[in-house]
């Protein structure tokens, strides 16, 4: 359909060694992560968000396989070897590549980089993929339909490690008012969300004994405003969500989104 | 005379112990390891002014809220009624500051203060109540949690009675002065509207019994602060002291930024490249993340000490919510009653005997492990205590030191050795998402 018109040329996501070999480099690296490139569902926003890159004529690159996990997961399990193993390697390759600025997917990759690079000698200018959207459309890069998402009711759930950890609030909600949308919030938002169950390195083992999943009830907290949608902005507050919907035997009538999926959409690509 | 040598032997006494006792408090909490300050001091007042001062993080719940702000003003301003008690109490003098200012021609300023501690001392007394009721009565869930069963339960009402008991002089003492001034056996101040509209109570007390009133109204007030002042050390209500220095010290930097072991860096550092010089063989063996109260900061100690055990951390966590073992105010504290316990071990057998014990005899793996690291629990404390800087660092100590990680994360972590991601995919299609949206 549509895609095929506007991505007529066959689509390049080049990687830094491709483009130092040819003697250029990108203006911004795109920080695909782990849950971007391996797990499906995460897959979906990683081509999404490339799309759009793609689209607003962006020079971006990707480390592709020199890229290796963050080292966020270790960290939080409290292996402080692994993460510093990991993210030392990390540092020298993107130092090598000269790379000054990071976008992302993953709130988690996010926080990492931004903050607990620089003490090991990796500065860099690191946004969420919820900024960058976000500026792509106040400077025109990027056009959306408003009419694309007309009368859905969304909600927006908050990443712990976007949200409390960085104090990334509104670029989401801002971006999701691009659209023509009206958010309805649900009562734990905000500096108050709930974590959707993942984070801390959860994702990676199965909870302690409790009485409920963390995914269940933050689901039933976003099911209970009966939204169309639930809009996310973490690869792994999408798994867990989708989840917790399926579980609730819901996925008929509510869709998981991440934000670069509905600003791919609203832009035919 | 013998009154006024009695009021200095009894406060005296009252205050030097509270004295020996913050003594003690402050080595326990210097036991832990230094803490790396970063941010303005400006920025750092701000905070302490916003959050102790300003009480901007209570504004959440907004009844708790307005309880809590008339406790806390009220106590602030009796504070100026107890100066006057004390130069009364020195010099054998009664309402000396009335005498003193009234000549000066600003008893109006004595007036209205006085009623404006009167009006707090009963919205206090109002908001006490309530407090009572919350944990005995409506029984709200985060003051029914299985931490707070014993001890924690009655020393938070303890506080409480003691709190109606000091209003009740304050009272007592205001209203029988005021009777005893219609009678004309006291000095005349001007009017307190409260005690005035009480005094009628003792309309048929005489003026012998009513100055007996009037002095236990006194002593009783008096020696109900004192009692709360040799109490404070031991409850768990030192956060109106210990608030405004842990906002001070609180990290500025964003929460999502966890400490960097600096230890690890130089062993990793030499894994990565052999040709670094190696680490001086004499140099004590770090130790990886806290086993131990001394191996926490002692901003991490002044955290357990300021803790008044109000739950909100636990009543916004998620594993908790969902009925995990897990419950940040436990491990603050854990914290604190462990540091209370190696603080008696110091002073029964110096500073450096080891009873074997450590924080794990107190908190569990499977409570550590149910943390999701999701920061509630720190936004949600008024005073700005971080329950998951310890829940980390114990962490920390539970995987490298102790090897005791489960499997589930031992898995991950071999996987990122291995794959260079969480899961067992090959490293060499990382990329192939590129390749698909061509396909």
């Amino acid at each position: 359909m549509s895609e095929q018109n506007t991505n007529a040329a066959p689509f390049r996501v080049p990687t830094c060694a491709e483009l130092m070999a040819e003697g250029k480099s990108p203006d911004v690296l795109f920080w695909v992560g782990c849950a971007g490139s391996f797990d499906d569902r995460a897959k979906r926003v990683t081509k999404s968000f490339a799309k759009i890159l793609h689209h607003a004529g962006i020079n971006f690159a990707i480390l592709g396989t020199e890229e290796l996990c963050t080292g966020d997961p270790a960290k939080r399990a409290g292996n402080e070897f692994l993460f510093q193993m990991m993210a030392l390697q990390n540092i020298q390759i993107l130092n090598g590549y000269n790379i000054r600025k990071i976008v992302t997917a993953c709130p988690h990759g996010y926080n990492t980089l931004k903050n607990e690079y620089p003490d090991l000698g990796g500065f860099f200018e690191v946004i969420h993929h919820s900024q960058f959207l976000l500026q792509l459309i106040e400077s025109g890069k990027v056009k959306v339909k408003d009419d694309v998402f007309k009368e859905k009711k969304v909600t927006y759930h908050d990443p712990c490690y976007l949200g409390r950890a960085n104090n990334v609030y509104e670029a989401p909600r801002e971006l999701i008012e691009k659209l023509n949308i009206e958010i309805s919030e649900m009562k734990r938002s905000k500096e108050k969300a709930l974590c959707c169950g993942a984070g801390g390195a959860q994702m990676f083992k199965e909870a302690e004994p409790g009485t409920k999943e963390i995914n269940i009830e933050r689901a039933e907290e976003a099911i209970a405003l009966s939204p169309d949608i639930v809009v996310v902005a973490c690869p792994y507050c999408n798994t867990m969500l989708n989840d917790g919907v399926k579980i609730k035997e819901k996925q008929d009538k509510i869709t998981v989104m991440d934000l670069a999926e509905m600003i791919a959409k609203a832009n035919d690509l | 005379m013998i009154s006024s040598l009695i009021f200095i032997l009894v406060f005296s006494s009252a205050f030097g112990f509270f004295l020996f006792r913050v003594s003690k408090i402050r080595r326990n909490i210097l036991l832990g390891r230094s803490a790396k300050l970063e941010g303005s001091t400006a920025h750092r007042l701000l905070t302490m002014l916003r959050v102790a001062f300003g009480q901007s993080k209570m504004t959440v719940r907004p009844v708790p809220f307005l309880l809590h702000l008339f406790v806390y003003t009220a106590f602030i301003f009796t504070q100026i009624e107890l100066i006057e008690v004390i130069i009364d109490g020195v010099s054998s003098s009664h309402r000396s500051i009335w005498h003193w200012i009234g000549q000066s021609g600003f008893g109006f300023v004595y007036t209205g203060l006085i009623n404006f501690i009167e009006i707090l001392s009963v919205l206090a007394f109002v908001a006490t109540i309530g407090f009572i009721s919350r944990r005995n009565i409506i029984r709200l869930a985060r003051f029914q949690k299985p931490e707070l069963k014993g001890w924690p339960a009655l020393d938070a009402n303890l506080i409480l009675a003691g709190e109606i008991f000091l209003i009740l002089c304050i009272i007592l003492m205001n209203s029988t002065d005021v009777a005893l001034q219609y009678k004309g056996e006291s000095v005349t101040t001007g009017t307190f509207f409260i005690s005035n509209s009480l005094s009628s109570l003792w309309h048929n007390t005489s003026a012998s019994t009513l100055h007996i009133l009037e002095r236990i109204g006194w002593w009783g007030h008096l020696v109900g602060i004192l009692g709360f002042m040799v109490y404070l050390p031991y409850s768990k209500h030192l956060h109106i002291f210990l608030a405004f220095p842990n906002t001070y010290f609180t990290n500025q930097k964003p929460k999502g930024q966890f400490t960097n072991n600096e230890a690890v860096t130089t062993e990793v550092r030499l894994m990565l490249d052999p040709s670094l010089p190696p680490p001086d063989a004499n140099a004590p063996i770090p130790i990886f993340g806290a086993k131990d109260v001394r191996h926490l900061t002692w901003k991490n100690l002044m955290d357990a000490y300021t803790c008044t055990e109000c739950g909100r951390c636990t009543s916004v966590c998620p594993a908790n919510i969902t009925g995990k073992l897990l419950s940040p105010r436990k491990i603050m504290m854990d914290t604190r009653d462990r540091l209370e316990e190696v603080g008696r071990n110091i002073d029964k057998h110096g500073k450096d005997y080891t009873d074997n014990k450590t924080l794990f005899d107190r908190i569990s793996e499977e409570e550590l492990w149910a943390c999701t690291s999701c920061n509630a629990c720190v936004q949600a404390c008024p005073v700005n205590i971080n329950p998951l800087e310890i829940v980390m660092e114990l962490r920390r100590a539970l995987v490298m030191e102790q090897s005791k990680a489960p499997a589930a994360l031992n898995a991950m972590f071999s996987n990122i050795e291995n794959n260079a991601a969480p899961w067992q995919f090959s490293p060499m299609d990382r990329a192939n998402w590129v390749q698909e949206m061509n396909d």
